[in-house]
């Protein structure tokens, strides 16, 4: 009788003690706790220094192939975008001229970027389809034809972080808004000088879908 | 007998007329709903041919929509901006709406990855990184935390994107109805993470959405633990699927692209996660090769809504010019019109509410007797910003940064009382 109670005393004391240090912790109790299983399927960021890299490997030799087949048709043959998908490769020094082409070598900061986007986004329809290897693979060969790295060179976990991009030091921080001058609440109200001459018209270039009025 | 004929023959009418209202909606974008013509049968002294006859019963529109006749009132996109319709924008129809509220079915879409369909019994939340507890949420659950409901706008960083060169689209959607303002329901960030904890070291998380283009954003723990939020709601109803459902993140008064749709996962990390969204896109060019980057805030903001290029003054006399302000630093305080590009300007009137971050309307009566003018408004926050020129921030910040133009637009009402997008200079 007593080993009984004694039994059932340390069975309650067991079950409720990490059951009060959990209320006592998490507020609410919703939700569950995560399984490094179910994480490991859906953490799939890499970050600028590498953090996140699955294990995987790949050059550019082997990702032309990749490439020709998965890239290509909206991409181009040579990363110069078909129709108004968007250009991968070339635009250095552009960004100052009136026509700034930006691509992963002209403009992306980070090779990273690059592993990140087109394992969780690409191919456009077809999202988290490649193979970790295979992702390497596209990247290193986007990199060699940016002129980035050699052919040869082998992408991997270890060293996504390590790549330096062109236009890493491209990037300006922290944001200076409010960057205008008026700032004081209290504009000019009356005869303000202004230029009021019409200097173009939207009519005038003619791109806007066409619709009767209301 | 001959009442009974007579029935017939109205309900054959109403079955035509049905027939062609179906076949103007397919040629929704070329017809005008409203622009049918007067029927003098159903003016004074007459009787209207709907006084006559029953109307529909209940239930025979279980799910109402809008009046046939306000069929042009809908979403637009401009196809030749996009590769695909997947990855692309539509416009709000601001210059048709009254107030500060917008009609779910109307508010822009941006997709990056088409429109995800997702069963909220196949909704999960999860929450990892940086936190004491690495945790899945179901939408059940997000449902059982302490419930918050605010109205905040959503801008498109891109909204006037097409206009820093010159006036380029010749309409107010077009030009400024990337933004929409609704009431969400959901759980703040805050209340969340009193079920996770949080470690010291976490300063930014890292939001991600489930659809095809697994959009991501970093975004800094202060805005996260301030007043960002959940929803699963929007004006009342669940969100629409085109706006994230079943859940979405609401990020107030900061660009719309960080409000990550089809939510899935926020992940805490100690620096930022340099996704393609803010470092490809996103950040604002200068002219001399340098980008801004994490440019979040939506700057005060303003535009005449009517009279603009898509709603012509019919009428001299007296009219009521109304528009939209809003600002993601806060309230608008007080929004300034002038109908003579920019010299001289009066004071509209703002009316209730005034909610902060979120849109605000104005409205200013005024007389035309076919002249020409210059129509511009201009807001100011409770920070005191004064909604810029655009030369003011072409002169920062060239022509090529894309995002973040929430410069002054000018209409300028010509004789006929049409408008149109000008530039002046």
């Amino acid at each position: 009788m007593f080993a009984l109670v004694k039994k059932s005393l340390i069975f309650f004391v067991l079950l409720s003690i990490p059951n009060l240090i959990v209320a006592d912790e998490r507020k609410f109790n919703l939700g569950k706790i995560a399984t490094k299983t179910e994480i490991a399927g859906w953490d799939i960021d890499v970050r600028p220094d590498g953090l996140g890299a699955p294990i995987g490997n790949g050059s550019a030799i082997k990702g032309e192939e990749v490439y020709a087949e998965q890239c290509a048709s909206c991409h181009g043959d040579f990363g110069e975008g078909l129709d108004r998908w968007p250009e991968l490769v070339g635009g250095e020094d552009s960004l100052d001229t009136h026509d700034p082409v930006k691509t992963t070598g002209s403009y992306w900061p980070y090779a990273s970027t690059m592993y990140d986007y087109i394992y969780r986004a690409m191919p456009f329809g077809v999202a988290q389809s490649l193979t970790h290897d295979e992702t390497y693979q596209v990247v290193a060969y986007l990199l060699y034809m940016n002129e980035i790295i050699d052919e040869d060179f082998v992408l991997n976990d270890k060293n996504i972080g390590k790549i330096k991009m062109p236009n890493v030091e491209g990037f300006l921080m922290p944001d200076p808004r409010p960057d205008i001058a008026n700032v004081n609440g209290n504009p000019c109200m009356q005869n303000c000088n202004t230029p009021t001459k019409i200097i173009g018209k939207a009519r005038d270039i003619d791109v806007t879908p066409e619709e009767e009025k209301s | 007998m001959k009442k009974n004929k007579q029935k017939k023959l109205k309900i054959n009418r109403r079955e035509l007329l049905a027939g062609s209202a179906s076949l103007g909606a397919i040629a929704l974008s070329s017809k005008v709903g409203y622009s049918k013509e007067t029927n003098q049968n159903n003016l004074p002294p007459n009787v209207p041919e709907w006084t006559g006859e029953l109307g529909e019963g209940v239930d025979a529109n279980p799910y109402g929509t809008p009046s046939e006749f306000e069929n042009n009132v809908i979403r637009r996109n401009v196809e030749w901006l996009t590769a695909s319709t997947e990855s692309s924008v539509n416009f709000t129809p601001i210059q048709d709406l009254e107030g500060i509220v917008t009609p779910n079915g109307l508010c822009f879409e941006r997709h990056h990855g088409g429109v995800s369909i997702i069963n909220p019994k196949d909704y999960r939340l999860m929450i990892n990184g940086l936190v004491d507890r690495e945790m899945i949420f179901t939408l059940d659950d997000l449902k059982r935390f302490p419930q918050t409901n605010k109205f905040y706008f959503l801008e498109c960083a891109a909204n006037g994107g097409m206009e820093w060169k010159g006036s380029q689209l010749n309409g107010c959607q077009y030009t400024f109805g990337m933004v929409h303002n609704v009431q969400y329901t959901g759980v703040k960030l805050s209340d969340l993470i009193l079920e996770t904890g949080l470690k010291p070291k976490a300063q930014w998380v890292l939001a991600e959405g489930s659809d095809s283009s697994g959009m991501t954003r970093s975004i800094p723990i202060e805005k996260i633990l301030d007043d960002c939020m959940i929803a699963w709601a929007m004006n009342g109803e669940a969100l629409r699927s085109e706006q994230g459902y079943p859940a979405r993140l609401v990020v107030p008064g900061w660009e719309g692209n960080m409000w990550i749709k089809w939510l899935r996962r926020l992940e805490f990390g100690d620096m930022p996660y340099m996704t393609r969204e803010e470092t490809s896109k996103y950040t604002d060019l200068l002219p001399d090769g340098k980008a801004r980057m994490f440019t979040w805030v939506m700057d005060a903001k303003s535009v005449v809504t009517s009279p603009s290029p898509e709603k012509s003054i019919l009428y001299r006399g007296i009219h009521q010019l109304r528009g939209l302000a809003w600002s993601g630093r806060g309230k608008i305080k007080r929004v300034d019109v002038s109908l003579d590009g920019g010299k001289n300007w009066q004071t509209a009137k703002l009316h209730d509410p005034v909610m902060s971050k979120s849109l605000a309307r104005f409205t200013l009566p005024f007389e035309w007797n076919g002249q020409e003018l210059l129509v511009q408004s201009r807001a100011i926050d409770e920070t005191n910003y004064v909604q810029p020129t655009i030369h003011e921030l072409q002169k920062l910040r060239g022509v090529n940064s894309i995002y973040h133009n929430n410069s002054i637009a000018t209409w300028k009402v010509n004789k006929d009382g049409t408008l149109d997008n000008v530039r002046l200079g």
